[in-house]
């Protein structure tokens, strides 16, 4: 099975176990570095797969609570480097597939191929790329996909129709469907005409699809979880860590396995 | 940087920019530039390339255009004899007066070129970034021209050392949006601009200030401000007699620069470009851009930026709000890599010192911005006695005066 398979399978078995992929995002290293893969470990308890997020100075696409939290990991020395030497220490002990989102300059810098190599090692399985768009995309997906990683494309409510099929086709692992024209992190609750957006991406992909931005309750999970495969969980997680709580139970609770269900984060 | 292309590669790819084959389809200078934005907003630069690609050289749109530069910008723009600067610096220097265009620097010929172009493009609103908050009032000066609303994103730290200029951009209508992320700078105020743009991206047009960012900006600021150089090439011939030996023109992100030094590229002219040099030449302590930086992608384009080892893009200082930028736009990094423009630095002090002798000499109070350039062309006069050098005045240096009487006036002539 190529690395982005991995995801595909994580998804899938969540589905066949009756219930929407959970794919919990943390920035690397936040809110300190020490307790990384401790963190990392406990999430990846609970979520089928995890998205790690890369430091990053100009985090374009992302509000607030994102932007603090990777500014704060920069400023604590977390690095690209440093979150691949904490990733191999940790090998074995991490229970879910991973997948990296980072803005293009730091795996630029970092070097395509050794991201790649370095990515299988790690047990890094796919990655995405905010700021690359598809057009720009041909050298670091070719790297990628030399050593069978993902590159995940991002779709969203404005992209056309004819796009999203080009868009679908590229993806690996999963289609990262973006709920809402905006930033992560947004407080205006997920939009109504979810349905007809969720369920047009999930007929033209082959592969899952996984929905994400604004999402941060159960009840916005088992709301796309009737459209799509799986939920993504960033900002609303990143506030739990940010306050000190526990982010397993605040997970747990997303998929309604514990009793005393919280409505979680800032709701 | 001169050592990225082979010599022939080299040449192929600066005579391409001078036949106007430069971007290609792609957004491509030779390797820099490109679009580098998230998925929300690729339909909206698609919009916006195809829909500049209809009006730009559309004969009506630049019947507009050239009218409104004419009556409202005050175009063309002086060329001015500098008699006691040529007799200090024993060269022969003429000045183009971007200072007397309306608003008081170049920034309005690409403000009230995109505001059009929003207008055509059935824009509900535009929003802005600005730094030293030259491109936030010519903003809210040119939509307010064209009847648009405007919303300017300025840095935090920019509103206060510049705090003229955010009533100035409040009077003529536009909103002023305080930046409190990242670094609270220029840098700051475009993501921020790019995130709310990405909220309604049918709906906004944004307008950026320079020749940075991704596909078509570069393009669609250079076409624009290139009135600069057509201007002050016809003007040389007219006035000087002939073309310069060399032309200076300071570069932030670049617009001026490129504006001035495009219509001269096919010239045997001297060209060269003059970053912020700071406080010294180590990282962070400088806006030194192409001198000292790395290809890197930032804020859209790939282009030559300031950052770490890690691909982190690293904080800059200069005195001039308008040079404080950790990246510079994609056609100066291939005009650098070609050899046809050559990019250096001036710091703080030699700019101070070069803004007080224009002052003294020629009774112009230039920006802080512009006096790096006549800093680098004051010591290229001296190593080239009798040389003809024109300088690029891109802007006046009223809005500098909070900055100015920190330092005590020293040139007395």
């Amino acid at each position: 099975m190529m690395a982005h398979q991995k995801l595909s399978a994580a998804i899938t078995a969540a589905n066949d176990a009756g219930r929407p992929a959970l794919i919990p995002f943390i920035t690397a290293g936040y809110p300190d570095p020490a307790d990384f893969i401790e963190t990392l470990k406990a999430i990846a308890a609970v979520g089928d797969a995890v998205e790690l997020g890369i430091p990053f100075s100009d985090p374009m696409a992302d509000g607030m609570t994102i932007q603090r939290s990777s500014f704060e990991a920069l400023k604590n020395g977390v690095s690209l480097k440093w979150i691949f030497e904490q990733l191999d220490s940790a090998q074995g002990e991490i229970g879910a597939p991973l997948v990296m989102m980072s803005y293009l300059n730091p795996l630029l810098a970092f070097g395509y191929d050794e991201l790649a190599e370095r990515s299988l090692a790690a047990g890094v399985c796919g990655f995405i790329v905010p700021d690359l768009p598809f057009e720009e995309s041909a050298e670091i997906r070719a790297a990628l996909e030399a050593k069978g990683l993902g590159l995940i494309q991002l779709v969203t409510p404005a992209t056309p129709t004819d796009r999203l099929k080009i868009l679908c086709d590229a993806s690996r692992g999963f289609v990262y469907a973006v709920t809402i024209t905006g930033i992560t992190g947004g407080d205006t609750g997920l939009p109504a005409d979810l349905t007809d957006y969720l369920g047009q991406v999930a007929e033209i992909s082959a592969l899952p699809v996984c929905a994400g931005f604004g999402i941060r309750s159960a009840a916005d999970v088992a709301s796309v979880g009737q459209h799509a495969a799986g939920a993504i969980v960033g900002s609303a997680l990143v506030e739990v860590l940010e306050k000190g709580d526990d982010p397993k139970s605040y997970l747990q609770s997303l998929l309604g396995t514990r009793d005393d269900r919280q409505s979680g984060g800032a709701g | 940087m001169s050592t990225l292309f082979a010599a022939d590669e080299a040449k192929a790819l600066l005579d391409a920019a001078i036949r106007g084959e430069m971007p290609d389809d792609r957004g491509r200078f030779g390797p820099f530039g490109g679009r580098y934005v998230p998925e929300t907003l690729v339909p909206a630069f698609e919009r916006l390339e195809q829909g500049m690609k209809e009006h730009l050289h559309e004969p009506g749109f630049q019947q507009e255009f050239q009218r409104e530069l004419r009556e409202w910008v005050g175009r063309p723009t002086a060329l001015s004899f500098a008699p006691q600067l040529s007799k200090h610096w024993g060269a022969e220097v003429w000045i183009k007066r971007e200072d007397l265009a309306h608003t008081g620097a170049h920034k309005i010929n690409n403000a009230i070129g995109q505001a059009l172009l929003a207008k055509r493009l059935g824009a509900k609103r535009v929003i802005a970034e600005t730094g030293a908050g030259q491109h936030g009032v010519a903003s809210a000066a040119a939509c307010a021209r064209v009847g648009l609303s405007c919303s300017v994103y300025m840095g935090a730290v920019d509103m206060q050392r510049q705090a003229p200029n955010v009533d100035r951009i409040r009077r003529l209508g536009a909103e002023v949006v305080a930046v409190e992320s990242g670094d609270k700078t220029l840098r700051a105020a475009i993501d921020e601009a790019l995130r709310a743009w990405v909220t309604d991206p049918e709906g906004i047009y944004y307008l950026l200030g320079s020749a940075v960012g991704a596909h078509p900006y570069p393009y669609l600021v250079r076409e624009l401000q290139s009135v600069i150089g057509v201007e002050a090439r016809q003007q040389m011939i007219d006035q000087a007699g002939g073309l310069p030996d060399a032309a200076f023109a300071c570069v932030g992100g670049g617009s001026n620069a490129i504006g001035l030094f495009y219509p001269l590229l096919g010239d045997d002219i001297e060209l060269i470009g003059v970053e912020a040099g700071g406080i010294g030449s180590g990282l962070g302590e400088n806006a030194a851009t192409l001198a000292t930086g790395t290809p890197g992608v930032l804020q859209g384009s790939y282009t030559i930026i300031l950052q770490d080892d890690d691909g982190q893009v690293q904080e800059t200082q200069s005195i001039s709000a308008g040079l404080d930028y950790s990246g510079v736009g994609p056609e100066h990094a291939l005009l650098q890599a070609t050899g046809r423009v050559k990019y250096i630095s001036a710091k703080d002090d030699e700019a101070l010192e070069a803004l007080e002798e224009l002052c003294a000499a020629e009774g112009i109070l230039t920006a802080l911005e512009t006096s790096h350039a006549f800093a680098a062309a004051s010591d290229y006069a001296r190593r080239n006695p009798g040389s003809r050098i024109l300088v690029g005045n891109s802007g006046r240096g009223d809005k500098d005066m909070p900055t100015l009487t920190q330092y005590p006036a020293r040139v007395r002539t």
